[in-house]
């Protein structure tokens, strides 16, 4: 088979490693302690018949080991620092190293949740400017860096709607949640004790003013909406949609995963928005680590501030930062400590780097990169939507399905051609999806390269079907048995008995 | 601005082949009243040097060379160098979620081995890929709980942290899942009498923590067979994993819970940390989370992927175990990696490090002060009650470039002026001795 035709990639010789049990054998070791500068002591006595045996299969191997296992491993992985990576509503960009150099400085590292407050100082400063800087992005009043990640951010957003209308006299019964909306929506809505009621979208992919009129009353306490939407575009009508809710004594909560398209150019609270979360992760240039941590600030209007989770942090008039636990309205803590702070630190350090000339240039090369892929693959294939697209733009594989060929199908060939997939059969409102978000981060070069290869897999589409549904080919491994998998799910490491 | 590969050129040509006047163009869809037509009030964009710079002297305000004293659900514990060395590299954490196993196969095969090895050292028979940190993956867990028994009641034991107790408050408070907690004996640990009474037909399950906030290790065999004869769960947090090394994992337990920053997670003033979940395999069905499984490729070769996600929100929306959709993927990274370097003696050799030093310390502190809850056995963890106020003994301390133990004051007021102690590898004999020495 020729594969002359791929532009971004070639295949290279990679290394074979098994499962690190597999190296382990008794006597090596990867460490050693310093010697012991009290006295020993008798575990058997201290723990009595708590005391431990011996530690089963744990692997005993030795540090050249241990390095070339996880070097080994780590080189079968695709990553923004190999190319673009396009996945949808996850904005792949840039993970600056200055972010992880001072994060890995002693005073921050090494500093212990519980120390004095008088020397944390520097903690809780960089928090403060964090929380400043978040709040004048989202045009916002208060702020909440304590969740953990974005679903996290979702489930404090909710219980703060919740606890905010609890002190008007009513919690009321329902949330308003788009078919286009993230899973994790609804799934975070009925953790909050809420039922979940669909709103269908118009034709345009935009929420349904007039649906949305006659679903409200006074069972909802709010609409968890997605702006710029899960297919990249703006909700035109968001002030319109703001009145209606707030006309019946609701809330207009937002996902912000799309705020990459937003940042420095309008503001969710000035468009009507009460309560958002935030992703770090995505909008803010924390890396994604294979999948976390994330972190998921909630910002709020003022009527919500009392309901902050504890503590918050609180500049006193001399300049000392405290933490505020005194907090009687609070929905209370989503997590120990202070969230996710090695996080803060991070998109800190982006902000800054940025300035407000920087974030705004970001957004805007965000969207120009979109709106570049969607013109020049727009007549190859089927875009179901065709509002103006922001950070996104999602395709679809209605043309390339008359051959059998899948959104699945595609992005699989796609790795061949040295790029990771863009996000497959999502939103659920579009059949056959293909959601591609490019973020800032790509050159005219590697964006490219990017269509260049689309549009031969759409050739491909057409002319040799059956090369796309086996790929990808030139991977280590062909496409895993994910039946088999689920079936009878093997989750663990055994020794051969 | 640095980050962006693109030339004023560059975004010409590009403006010009989608046949656009300007990148506003494409923001036209905002509505005029809501664009923001002003700079951004934030911090003005600053060289490499000077974000260096600004957060050295942040570092610098905190506790740089401190002795550190305090455990209470953050353990400071050696970092070898060779985790962050390895957690660096570009493929690991600039990677996302492996949804497409082919080219993710690096990160799924550390989580397999990740949850391998947390179920080698609990003692259970699955693992999940990691939940945020222990506090939400405790109010996870009794959420598990609820849902295997179809009762509705937990229990929370007092000994448990308390800010885990916070989490679980503000996770049950709108699922129609009332708590009630159980409090804890002379010994410190969990009040056996109290928790049989408390139990009834509607309680899902006993969550207990051990090591205890006390330091205590809790009879787990003696709570699980009072809670199963009553057909509740015995759900265990372990916050302190490096007890593991000499303590017998708690086995009885259905549920286990577990942070895993003792493992070579920074202090890094609360977060990010990891959690997991670790359960009996008839259970694995009702665990939240991700879990990575071993299959085969078309050809027979061994490969991982994510799995059992029909329980996941993306596909059971509102009906999902959880609304957790990201795991702690990089935290978890180093987690293995620790446990990988450690292994099985050097973890073992490392608890008993521990155990070493913090009773030398409480040999010591028993010279000036009383330790509290002392007939039970315990790990790196122990309460003392001094005659001064533990804030004070504290600030006393923070002069002498010393972080002293967690006063319990807020949270367990009957004790009086205690603070809970750890002492860990990296507390030597001197600091210790320092330590006693302003204590009264």
């Amino acid at each position: 088979m020729s594969e002359e035709k791929i532009l971004k990639a070639t295949t290279h010789i990679s290394q074979n490693e098994g499962l690190i049990f597999e190296k382990s054998s008794p006597g090596k070791k990867g460490y050693r302690l310093a010697p012991l500068d009290v006295p020993e002591v008798d575990a058997a006595k201290e723990l009595g018949d708590l005391q431990r045996e011996n530690l089963g299969n744990m692997p005993e191997v030795s540090e050249i080991e241990i390095i070339r296992h996880f070097t080994r491993i780590s080189t079968w992985n695709y990553a923004v620092d190999h190319g673009m990576y396009p996945l949808g509503s996850c904005t792949m960009k840039y993970n600056a190293r200055v972010n992880e150099s001072v994060a890995r400085f002693e005073g921050l590292a090494n500093a212990h949740p519980y120390q004095p407050e008088r020397v944390s100082q520097g903690c809780l400063r960089i928090m403060k400017v964090l929380a400043d800087a978040l709040i004048e992005i989202c045009g916002m009043d208060a702020i909440t860096l304590q969740p953990a990640a974005g679903a996290h951010g979702e489930l404090t957003g909710v219980l703060l709607m919740r606890a905010y209308l609890e002190s008007k006299g009513n919690p009321r019964k329902r949330v308003l949640i788009p078919d286009s909306a993230h899973g994790t929506n609804p799934a975070t809505a009925a953790m909050c004790g809420y039922t979940v009621e669909n709103l269908k979208s118009n034709e345009q992919g935009m929420v349904d003013l007039a649906a949305l009129e006659a679903q409200m009353n006074d069972e909802i306490a709010g609409l968890m909406i997605t702006n710029p939407s899960t297919l990249g575009g703006f909700e035109t009508q968001i002030g319109k949609i703001a009145e209606i809710l707030h006309a019946k004594g609701g809330l207009l909560y937002m996902d912000g995963a799309n705020m990459n398209a937003l940042v420095g150019k309008t503001r969710p609270g000035d468009f009507g928005v009460d309560v958002m979360h935030l992703n770090l992760h995505k909008t803010f240039s924390t890396p994604h680590g294979g999948g976390g941590p994330g972190s998921g600030p909630v910002a709020v209007k003022k009527i919500l501030e009392p309901f902050l989770p504890v503590p918050t942090v609180q500049e006193l008039p001399e300049g000392t930062l405290r933490l505020d636990y005194d907090r009687k309205e609070s929905i209370g803590r989503v997590r120990m400590f202070f969230g996710n702070f090695g996080m803060h630190v991070r998109a800190l350090a982006y902000i800054m780097a940025n300035g407000p000339d920087g974030l705004r240039q970001t957004t805007e090369d965000a969207v120009l990169n979109a709106n570049y892929i969607r013109k020049k693959l727009e007549s190859y294939y089927d875009l179901p939507y065709k509002m103006p697209s922001m950070h996104e733009v999602v395709f679809s594989d209605k043309q390339q399905a008359k051959n059998g060929i899948k959104t699945g199908d595609i992005a699989k060939r796609l790795i061949d051609y040295g790029f990771h997939p863009y996000t497959v059969s999502f939103p659920l409102i579009v059949h056959g999806a293909l959601m591609i978000e490019p973020t800032e981060s790509e050159s005219k070069e590697e964006l490219d390269i990017f269509i260049d290869a689309m549009q031969k897999i759409a050739k491909e589409a057409d002319d040799e079907p059956e090369l796309i549904r086996n790929a990808p080919y030139h991977t280590r491994i062909s496409r895993l048995d994910e039946v088999a998998a689920a079936r009878k799910p093997i989750l663990r490491w055994k020794p051969k008995s | 601005m640095r980050y962006l590969p693109k030339s004023p050129a560059d975004r010409e040509v590009m403006l010009q082949e989608i046949g656009a006047k300007s990148v506003d163009d494409f923001f036209a869809s905002i509505p005029a009243e809501f664009r923001l037509n002003r700079d951004l009030k934030v911090p003005r964009q600053m060289a490499e040097s000077e974000i260096m710079e600004w957060f050295k002297a942040r570092s610098n305000e905190n506790t740089t060379g401190f002795h550190i004293f305090l455990g209470a659900g953050a353990y400071n514990h050696y970092r070898p160098v060779v985790i962050d060395s390895l957690i660096s590299r570009g493929e690991f954490f600039t990677a996302y979620t492996p949804y497409q196993a082919e080219i993710a196969q690096g990160t799924l095969q550390s989580i397999f081995e990740f949850q391998s090895m947390i179920c080698e050292l609990t003692g259970m028979e699955v693992a999940n890929a990691s939940m945020y940190d222990g506090s939400t993956g405790a109010a996870e867990a009794v959420m598990m709980a609820v849902r295997l028994t179809g009762r509705s009641k937990a229990l929370l034991a007092r000994s448990v942290h308390p800010e885990y107790r916070e989490v679980i408050r503000t996770y049950a408070k709108h699922q129609g899942m009332p708590l009630a907690e159980v409090n804890f004996a002379d010994t410190g640990r969990i009040d056996l009498k109290a928790l049989d009474a408390r139990i009834d037909d509607h309680t899902a399950c006993i969550l207990i923590q051990s090591p205890n906030f006390f330091g205590t290790i809790e009879d787990v065999a003696a709570v699980a067979d009072i809670a199963h004869k009553k057909g509740a769960l015995v759900v265990v947090s372990i916050a302190e994993a490096l007890s593991l090394g000499i303590v017998r994992p708690p086995v009885e337990a259905d549920i286990l819970s577990m942070e895993t920053q003792s493992f070579g997670i920074p202090l890094g003033y609360g977060g990010p940390y990891a959690g997991v979940i670790a359960t009996k395999e008839k259970f694995v069905r009702q665990i939240p989370g991700r879990l990575v499984g071993e299959t085969k490729d078309k050809n027979g070769k061994r490969g991982f992927v994510l799995t059992l996600s029909t329980r996941e929100q993306h596909i059971r929306r509102e009906k999902a175990t959880s609304n957790i959709c990201t795991n702690q993927a990089l935290i978890a990274l180093m987690a293995n990696i620790y446990m990988t370097i450690y292994g099985r003696e050097g973890l073992k050799e490392l608890a008993k490090q521990n155990l070493a030093k913090a009773a030398y310390a409480r040999q010591q502190f028993a010279k000036k002060a009383k330790v509290l809850f002392d007939s039970a056995p315990r790990f790196n963890e122990f309460v003392v009650q001094t005659t001064d106020d533990p804030y004070v003994v504290g600030h006393r301390l923070t002069d002498k470039h010393i972080v002293g133990g967690f006063p319990l004051k807020k949270f367990y007021p009957e004790l009086g002026n205690a603070a809970v102690w750890c002492c860990t590898e990296m507390n030597t004999r001197e600091a210790i001795d320092a330590a006693v020495a302003e204590v009264k």
